[in-house]
């Protein structure tokens, strides 16, 4: 029951965003945006300031996942439809984890344009170890969705959302994100510093752990009111 | 867990939400068969009582009990005895009535197959199935969400102003699925302004005001009066 109900959830989203591709362009088009404009101020003579590219690729990677938290969320607030799924007989942190693979899968998607595109403006390394680099992706992209699902479902229905999202989210994803522009840069290193990739991606890994046992325990009780 | 009870028992609830009381020791009892009605004025704290009952808020104070069982010891289980229409619709805008459909039955555990069609016919909506809910009228949203709460068949069917929106007709066919929900066993409480449709259909009434409970009475017939006396003009 608890995997079936994260999977219809999932589903249901996915379905959703196919129909109007509304969080999809949008989260894109910020991503996007957010590179040209660094790639712009720090690129010069075709060479960007050592380990920049790893700093904008979490910075775009969090201000466009942010956006995507936020909209994801206001569909279900629109006709209160997160109720209707809280009201379910499916165990609730189902729902959370439902709500979290369709995260996931969405800053998959905007990180697959991402990191091609930073490693071309910013002339960066980053397919040198592409097993590494995608797991210190995965392990920063869960670490972050992680959270900032619990809050933005815990948001839902607070009047200045928007501001607390923010608020509430950078402070307590801070770790996971310094792990994750730590860990990218030692892959831009030259030669690449493998072994603090690796330590790095073990760090995210246990933030991870923590960040989703905390958030599959807390999930029910915060959603009753 | 197989879980199933034929009465609703409030027992003394409270509900703060910081310093303001929506509910203040409330006790009623409804049973199946009965069409229990909810009236107030605004701010009476209905819909609070409402949200206690579908399990989505839990009292400060006091216990709700299906059956002899307390909520909490219930648990998820209880939650498939439950069917709550409130005023906002919980239906996707995006997806069509179709596939609202499939997806609540889905997520109660039902095979959509042999279900969605019948509730499709039931609202009215057979030949608009695969039409985005966004592009129909609140009436059609409303008759879908209808269907939508009670997909499961359940035992305690909440609903918070169900009239919104619909014309005469509309509200007579609302009416009518209502007492034949009481007539098939079902404990149903109805939170309405509408004391002219509240009036002939509910079988208990309940006055609040004030998150007070003012009645506890079998309905008879002049329940406009009857409000106007105990909670003022309506």
């Amino acid at each position: 029951m608890f995997f079936r109900t994260a999977w219809l959830v999932l589903r249901k989203d996915v379905a959703i965003e196919v129909k109007s591709l509304e969080v999809l362009t949008t989260t894109l088009f910020f991503a996007i945006a957010c590179v040209l404009i660094f790639a712009f101020a720090f690129v010069k003579n075709g060479q960007a300031p050592e380990d920049a590219a790893a700093g904008i690729l979490w910075i775009a990677i969090a201000f466009s996942g942010t956006l995507a938290l936020g909209r994801t969320f206001e569909r279900e607030r629109y006709a209160e439809t997160l109720r209707a799924l809280l009201l379910a007989p499916a165990p609730r942190p189902a729902l959370y984890v439902g709500k979290l693979l369709g995260m996931l899968a969405l800053l998959a998607s905007a990180e697959v344009l991402l990191v091609p595109l930073i490693a071309f403006l910013f002339q960066a390394a980053l397919f040198s170890r592409p097993v590494l680099l995608v797991g210190i992706l995965a392990g920063g992209t869960v670490g972050f969705s992680a959270v900032g699902t619990l809050f933005a479902a815990m948001l839902v229905r607070a009047r200045s959302r928007d501001v607390l999202l923010p608020i509430l989210l950078y402070p307590i994803t801070i770790p996971v994100i310094i792990g994750g522009v730590r860990g990218t840069a030692a892959l831009l290193a030259s030669p690449v510093d493998e072994p603090s990739a690796i330590m790095w991606i073990g760090i995210l890994a246990a933030f991870d752990v923590v960040f989703v046992t905390l958030s599959l325990w807390t999930f029910e009780p915060l959603m009753t009111e | 867990m197989n879980v199933d009870f034929t009465s609703v028992q409030l027992v003394d609830v409270s509900r703060h939400f910081g310093r303001r009381r929506a509910l203040s020791h409330i006790s009623l009892r409804a049973s199946s068969g009965d069409i229990l009605g909810l009236l107030g004025p605004n701010g009476a704290g209905k819909s609070t009582l409402i949200t206690i009952l579908a399990t989505l808020a839990t009292p400060s104070g006091g216990e709700v009990r299906y059956g002899d069982q307390p909520a909490a010891r219930l648990g998820a289980a209880l939650r498939i005895r439950i069917g709550l229409l409130a005023h906002e619709l919980h239906l996707y805008p995006e997806l069509s009535a179709r596939q609202n459909l499939a997806f609540f039955a889905q997520l109660y555990g039902l095979d959509p197959r042999p279900i969605v069609e019948p509730a499709l016919e039931s609202a009215g909506l057979a030949d608009r199935a695969d039409d985005a809910v966004s592009g129909f009228s609140r009436g059609m949203r409303q008759r879908l969400a209808l269907e939508r709460a009670l997909l499961h068949r359940p035992r305690l069917v909440l609903f918070d102003e169900p009239f919104t929106g619909l014309d005469d007709r509309a509200s007579a066919v609302v009416a009518d699925r209502l007492r034949a929900l009481a007539a098939g066993g079902a404990i149903v409480v109805l939170a309405t302004h509408d004391l002219d449709l509240a009036d002939g259909l509910v079988t208990r009434v309940a006055l609040v005001r004030n998150g007070k409970l003012v009645s506890d009475e079998r309905a008879s017939s002049g329940l406009r009066a009857r409000y106007r006396a105990l909670i003022g003009a309506a």
